[in-house]
């Protein structure tokens, strides 16, 4: 079992990647509070970015931006452009848009149902007329949880320690085949051996699926991670490649902050 | 010792004794009750109570079959009528709505949770049965059901609010729209108290009697249909008790024992559905 992973991506060939999310003059709101300010951002196809920044500073406000779950807020406003792959996010349909683009919580969420049930759910939802057992062991699987449930589907979800219960909601998020998963701080509550599991999960899926990654732990992002971005009071101050973020940044507020001198 | 610490330990021991006193009368008033209906009502309650109907007046046996089928009946309706629309109410004022709107359903649900059941009756008097220009079922069914309301909102609201909102999140972010999640994930997560609060509600309108006088009004025979008066058993208990033959009074008492059996099955059988739950969901 691999305990560290590199980032991989040569910084040469960084310009020539194809771009799932453009992310132009974001600006956030909690009513009059104003929670992001201007965020320019890329986020590269097939690649795993990872949002970084002290507590509050609005990386997962930015985050669920992402699938539009803010919307599910009241007296949110949200100004600026997100586009997937070219379209703006708000005239996509919301429903359509959260099939294309997952999510994974920070505390594990599977619903009061059977494991079987919770990967179903998506695919039933969506009107899936296929096969569901097929797609849900695939997915199940993916999730490297597959072994480990594969006799036991129609049981509780709640009957899972809390890293399967975790490695079920992504198995669940990725049974729609969405193209983007954005995972919201998925291991802090989570121990070291199933936080390493999942973070090899994401290594593997890296291939399939654009993923976004908002994490307070820096070494989590620097291990995980593909690009990095950190996030300070709302803004963005810097983004790079992984490696280079960590090892030579180039704002003095991101040196800070990585080296412990706040957070 | 001092004497405020005299004091102090003589207070403790009187409110213990007190307060254990109350818990004590609070448990008695019920096992007097239970006591009081068993040995009064055990005896008459056969076979025939259960199978014949009344006899004539004045003469000795017969039963209640028909105000047995007839409690049946009315629940039945009452449940037609109060649990959808109580059902959906709470699940509104759990999930959608604003702040106006769903404040003023709160508080005239809970005026008319404190409307008292003979006014119930009357509204069910003047809404049902003059138009119609005969008692019926249909009319008790109606008052009784209505009288099922507030409770049933109430109480499915309060199970869909226990329902924690992450999961409400993990399902839009599927890509539920809002009404698809309330039906697939939150109200069947609620299910098994929506139900008890529901069986609950069937049991406290078992035994309402005052909105059934002048709405069902009582029948000596089988009410067939829905349009006839019909016999419960509450109505049986009154019309027994103040008459004057001390063979309806026994039967009122089996009668009243019957009743309380009935309650007392519909809250094990809730018990039964929220224990299988969560033995289910603790896997």
């Amino acid at each position: 079992m691999q305990t560290a992973i590199p980032a991989t991506t040569p910084v040469a060939q960084e310009a020539s990647l194809p771009l799932r999310f453009k992310i132009r003059k974001l600006n956030f709101f909690y009513g009059p509070k104003q929670a992001l300010y201007d965020i320019d951002l890329d986020v590269p196809t097939n690649r795993v970015t990872a949002l970084i920044g002290p507590s509050g500073c609005g990386k997962s406000t930015f985050l669920r931006n992402l699938n539009r779950m803010q919307e599910t807020i009241r007296d949110t406003r949200l100004e600026g452009e997100i586009l997937l792959d070219g379209q703006n996010i708000l005239a996509l349909d919301v429903v359509k848009l959260r099939k294309r683009v997952g999510m994974v919580f920070q505390r594990p969420n599977p619903f009061p149902k059977s494991i079987f049930d919770n990967v179903a759910y998506g695919l039933r939802i969506n009107g899936y007329k296929g096969s569901l057992s097929d797609l849900v062991e695939k997915s199940l699987r993916r999730a490297a949880l597959w072994d480990e449930v594969k006799d036991k589907l129609s049981h509780s979800a709640y009957a899972l320690s809390g890293g399967q219960q975790q490695r079920l909601c992504i198995a669940r998020a990725l049974a729609v085949d969405p193209e983007v998963l954005l995972l919201d701080e998925p291991c802090s509550a989570l121990d070291p051996v199933t936080t390493a599991k999942i973070e090899e999960l994401l290594f593997q899926l890296k291939d399939s699926c654009t993923m976004v990654i908002v994490t307070h732990n820096m070494q989590q992002a620097a291990r995980a991670s593909d690009f990095t971005a950190f996030l300070l009071d709302g803004r963005l101050i810097e983004r790079s490649v992984t490696s280079e973020l960590f090892t030579t940044p180039k704002d003095p507020r991101t040196e800070a902050y990585i080296t412990g001198r706040f957070g | 010792m001092s004497i405020r610490t005299i004091w102090r330990k003589s207070l403790n021991v009187v409110m213990l004794s007190l307060t254990g006193a109350c818990a004590a009368v609070t448990v008695s008033v019920l096992l007097f009750i239970l006591g009081y209906l068993a040995w009064d009502g055990a005896s008459s309650v056969n076979w025939d109570f259960f199978t014949q109907l009344p006899k004539p007046v004045g003469d000795v046996g017969g039963g209640m079959a028909n105000a047995i089928v007839g409690s049946g009946k009315l629940l039945l309706l009452a449940s037609l009528v109060g649990m959808p629309i109580g059902l959906l109410a709470g699940v509104y004022l759990a999930e959608f709505g604003g702040k106006t709107f769903p404040f003023i359903v709160r508080y005239t649900t809970d005026l008319l949770n404190g409307v008292p059941s003979i006014v119930i009756g009357i509204f069910a008097y003047a809404v049902v049965v003059v138009p119609m220009k005969h008692f019926s079922t249909l009319a008790g069914g109606f008052a009784l059901g209505v009288m099922m309301i507030p409770i049933a909102v109430r109480s499915t609201e309060e199970f869909l609010r226990a329902v924690p909102t992450n999961l409400r999140e993990g399902a839009m972010a599927l890509g539920a729209s809002k009404w698809k999640t309330v039906a697939t994930v939150i109200v069947p997560a609620a299910f098994q108290g929506i139900l008890t609060g529901l069986l609950l509600d069937v049991a406290r309108v078992a035994g309402e009697t005052a909105p059934l006088l002048f709405t069902a009004f009582g029948n000596r025979f089988w009410s067939p249909g829905w349009n006839q008066p019909i016999a419960s058993l509450p109505v049986m208990i009154y019309t027994y008790a103040i008459s004057p033959y001390e063979d309806w009074h026994r039967q009122a008492w089996a009668a009243g024992l019957v009743l309380l059996a009935l309650v007392l099955v519909i809250n094990v059988v809730s018990r039964v559905v929220m224990a299988r739950r969560a033995a289910f969901l603790r896997g």
